[in-house]
């Protein structure tokens, strides 16, 4: 069945900040030209270890007092939204504000906060008079989409959705959703991690034997080698100007690509090891309601993250779904920017949209030795490909306690 | 602390709160309540805490209308201090 113009979502703006680049231009140039954006990196507590880090221009959208004020997620974030709202050319001054939505992934969002307050009282004998009244604002589960709409005066609604590591792509799936359901006109929507500011979850990963480590820091994010030994931890936000087909046509917009398909599931069967099953269940779903088969997806972008069971697993889910599938690709951005968290489905996504555009594919660095179990037809190893076809492409992002979200991303013709 | 000293340090405590703002020529007599949203004003009573171990009550808050109010306010209880 047809869906009609109406029915239809397409991304029209792309405001990033990534590792390896604070524009999708110069990040998919970093990709393409295997620039990681990985390096030495020193944590309160922790101490030395590796992380991918942003430098970005927070003072370009933000007062010194808000920075000040707010949270680095809510920065990201509202980096991220101007960047994007440019980029589709939208004055939201000449239009509605009240029908224009934030709809923000995240991993985690708080802990930051927390442990900058414990750290600050920690001077005063830990005496609670010396905690910040900013810690709840800070702290408050919608803070970098509020932040957002604070910054750009948008009345819509605005919330951000807790998923773990598939936060970033159910971002993405929410805003569509939004619109379909026609609550806005306009989605911003997509994921932000602040993730490397909190010392706990290096120390967490590290006591779960699955925090990278490697003596050169651009090398230690390595999904599918067989030397991985785990997560880089990595901030960044992605943020996508959403709308419908309709609307983006209207006005004459550049039309990334079309969000045709989604699915999101839950494993139910453990906190941290993902479940083959469940995946390509998931992976299915996406691709049958962009009504493909597996066949007509010619580059999938991995979630793999470079700890040696979620790897594996991933790759399992996916040779159960494209079993004979010739001109099906796969590809890695971690392995370039480290794990972004709550960011990372929508950033990584973002690196491979232009692919339709020039059929490159960006490949994965980092594999010396491929891990038999981590083997693929098709896998892009060294140096990035021009493929003969790509009409579609499938972006994977799986999360802690089971959380799995796929979207499934058509050219527009 | 002398007025010059304690006027120097309310001025360095609101000057890191707003930023944004040029407060070298701030007039002394001029309402602070008009450049500081609520929040700022809590930092400035939290930092006079953190710095100089002055506590400042709410029903208090009245006394931090201006610079100079201020300092009148503050000056016996730095000394004291």
């Amino acid at each position: 069945m047809n869906k009609s113009e109406r029915e239809r979502i397409v991304i029209t703006g792309i405001g990033l900040t990534a590792p390896n680049g604070n524009n999708l231009a110069e990040y998919r140039a970093n990709l393409l030209a295997s620039v990681s954006g990985v390096k030495s990196y020193s944590v309160r507590y922790f101490g030395d270890t590796v992380a991918g880090l942003c430098d970005f221009d927070a003072l370009r959208y933000q007062s010194r007092k808000a920075r000040r004020i707010g949270t680095r997620a809510g920065s990201i974030a509202i980096y991220c939204v101007h960047e994007a709202l440019a980029d589709a050319k939208i004055e939201l001054e000449a239009m509605d504000k009240s029908r224009c939505g934030v709809f923000i992934g995240i991993t985690e969002h708080g802990n930051v906060e927390t442990e900058n307050e414990i750290y600050e009282i920690s001077r005063f004998d830990y005496q609670t008079k010396y905690w910040s009244h900013h810690h709840n604002p800070r702290t408050v589960a919608n803070n970098p989409a509020g932040e957002v709409t604070i910054s750009l005066g948008i009345t819509g609604p605005h919330y951000t959705l807790g998923a773990a590591c598939a936060a970033g792509n159910l971002g993405l799936v929410n805003g569509a959703q939004q619109l379909l359901l026609g609550e806005v006109d306009l989605a911003l929507a997509g994921g932000v991690s602040e993730s490397t500011g909190t010392f706990g979850i290096f120390a967490a990963f590290n006591s779960q034997n699955a925090l990278a480590k490697h003596e050169v820091p651009e090398q230690a994010s390595r999904p599918f080698d067989a030397a991985r030994n785990g997560i880089v931890v990595s901030e960044g936000g992605a943020i996508y100007v959403l709308e419908r087909l309709d609307r983006a046509l209207e006005r004459g917009a550049h039309i990334y690509a079309e969000l045709a398909g989604w699915a999101y599931n839950s494993d139910a069967t453990d906190t941290v090891l993902p479940n083959s099953q469940r995946q390509s269940q998931c992976m299915r779903m996406a691709i049958q309601r962009a009504g493909l088969q597996p066949q007509d997806i010619h580059l999938v972008n991995t979630h793999a993250t470079g700890t040696p069971a979620g790897d594996a697993r991933e790759c399992e889910a996916l040779r159960q779904v494209f079993d004979n599938c010739p001109d099906t690709y796969y590809t890695n951005t971690k392995s370039f920017i480290g794990h972004c968290m709550g960011a990372a489905g929508a950033l990584e996504l973002a690196g491979n949209l232009p692919s339709f555009d020039d059929k490159l594919a960006h490949h994965t660095i980092n594999v010396d030795k491929l891990d038999p179990a981590c083997q693929l037809p098709n896998l892009l190893l060294h140096k990035p490909k021009k493929l003969d076809k790509l009409d579609a492409m499938l972006n994977n992002s799986f999360g802690m306690l089971g959380i799995n979200c796929v979207t499934v991303l058509k050219r527009h013709i | 602390m002398t007025r010059e000293e304690i006027s120097m340090a309310l001025v360095e405590i609101i000057s890191d709160i707003v930023p944004d703002e040029d407060w070298a020529s701030f007039d002394a007599e001029e309402s602070l309540r008009g450049k500081l949203e609520s929040m700022d004003f809590l930092d400035v009573v939290m930092e006079l805490r953190k710095q100089y171990g002055v506590e400042v009550p709410e029903a208090d808050y009245g006394a931090l209308e201006t610079l100079k109010s201020s300092i009148d306010y503050l000056q016996p209880k730095l000394n004291k201090a």
